[in-house]
């Protein structure tokens, strides 16, 4: 009965020690990759390569999903305004909810599971295979060489794939609008354009997928490097990376709406 | 090694979303926060600003000519100082008038400009002198109602 409890107390106080010196080690881990990061500016190749895998793949799946969801918006935003009479503000209503929340999220939560699971289950391989090991006893840095040009990729590319899926967020949302509902072509971007503010909204919701694009690319990252080397924990470390990153987006998402649309 | 092909492909995707940002910047959004050199800076006291916001257009004519730049609270006659920034091409003169209006029946409130006959022009840290509050809806049935029941008690008495 008592060593029951024991026990399970013990695995609390276990299992919070244990996340404790996992927050500890990705700390460090995050904060060697930005020291060992410098090799980058003499081989700029290697960013360029992890740019295509990273980036230029994940294109088409924010692209069409972006559309869809700014044809969902239109759709549901015109159904919506119509009851007030005021369906003329969809333009308003479509390309604010992008710029400023679905764009970054939606694009980081997609880029988390297109590109980050990659990521994790390349790195996991690696370490799996002894590459990384291999990499050391040829004086080769693992996290200059393998880790630096991934972070700074997903980082590089997230604020683009960012501001593409708004953009084509706000065509869908301009196609079912306009096209298929027949609002007025003028009334829909020049009311739009009164509403949506450069700094306000824009610039912030790209400053936004700046900070997911660092935080997924370091969840990622380090799940791999910290992976158990066998099958298991490859799979393990990228359903990991999903769910961390996922809830790391959404709460970040919170914390920087506070800051920058207060007031 | 296919370093040209991939080369491009990343150089594409570079494109890409700088074009779509080029697009968010010009077709989405105005960029509208006036710069300190191209623009000046006048203040207006408001008995009541109503529901009046920092960056709430400052119309005259109907054309935007500025924006709200502060809203702050002046203890000294207790009512709310509005600073306006202006666009330097608009010059007003001296005695003009603000007013705190609303667009449409429930749209946003903006302050609307009417120019005066004055020779000289507001500079950079002038004062508004001429202002109108802001309508506020409690006030106004109130007033009503109480022009209402003066009306009924004035029937009353000489009948």
């Amino acid at each position: 009965m008592f060593s029951a409890v024991y026990r399970s107390i013990g695995g609390l106080g276990r299992r919070v020690r244990e996340g404790v010196w996992t927050l500890g080690y990705a700390a460090r881990f995050f904060l060697a990759v930005l020291l060992r990061s410098g090799d980058l500016l003499r081989r700029p190749g290697l960013v360029l390569r992890e740019l295509y895998y990273v980036g230029v793949l994940s294109v088409i799946i924010i692209l069409v999903s972006s559309l869809f969801v700014g044809m969902v918006l239109g759709l549901q935003g015109y159904e919506t305004l119509k009851v007030y009479g005021s369906d003329s503000a969809l333009g308003v209503l479509v390309a604010l909810s992008l710029t400023r929340e679905l764009g970054p999220v939606v694009a980081a939560l997609l880029f988390a599971s297109r590109a980050g699971t990659a990521i994790t289950a390349e790195v996991g391989l690696m370490k799996t295979t002894e590459q990384l090991s291999a990499m050391e006893m040829m004086a080769v840095d693992p996290i200059a060489r393998v880790v630096a040009p991934r972070f700074w990729a997903g980082v590089i590319s997230m604020p683009l794939l960012a501001a593409m899926f708004s953009a084509a967020g706000i065509f869908g949302g301009y196609l079912v609008g306009v096209v298929l509902i027949g609002l007025d072509d003028g009334t829909f971007w020049s009311q739009m354009q009164a509403a949506v503010q450069w700094h306000h909204d824009v610039l912030n919701g790209i400053v936004k997928s700046a900070v997911f694009g660092v935080a997924v690319s370091v969840i990622a990252l380090f799940e791999g490097f910290d992976a158990q080397p066998t099958a298991e924990g490859v799979a393990l470390a990228t359903t990991r990376t999903v769910v961390v990153s996922s809830l790391a987006i959404l709460g970040l998402d919170f914390v920087l709406t506070a800051f920058m649309f207060k007031g | 090694m296919q370093r040209g092909i991939l080369d491009f492909w990343v150089g594409l995707f570079v494109i890409g979303g700088i074009a779509a940002l080029l697009f968010l910047a010009v077709k989405v959004s105005t960029i509208n926060t006036l710069s300190t050199a191209d623009s000046y800076e006048v203040t207006a006291d408001f008995n009541n600003i109503g529901g009046l916001k920092v960056r709430a257009p400052v119309k005259s004519a109907g054309v935007v000519v500025g924006r709200v730049a502060k809203i702050s609270f002046d203890n000294g006659n207790f009512e709310a100082k509005v600073a306006l920034r202006l666009d330097k091409r608009y010059q007003f003169p001296a005695d003009t008038s603000a007013s705190i209006l609303t667009s449409g029946l429930l749209g946003e409130q903006y302050v609307a400009l009417q120019p005066g006959g004055d020779s000289k022009n507001l500079a950079n840290g002038g004062k508004i002198r001429i202002t109108q509050s802001a309508v506020v809806l409690e006030n106004l049935i109130s007033q009503f109602i109480y022009n209402k029941a003066q009306d009924k008690g004035a029937g009353h008495a000489n009948p």
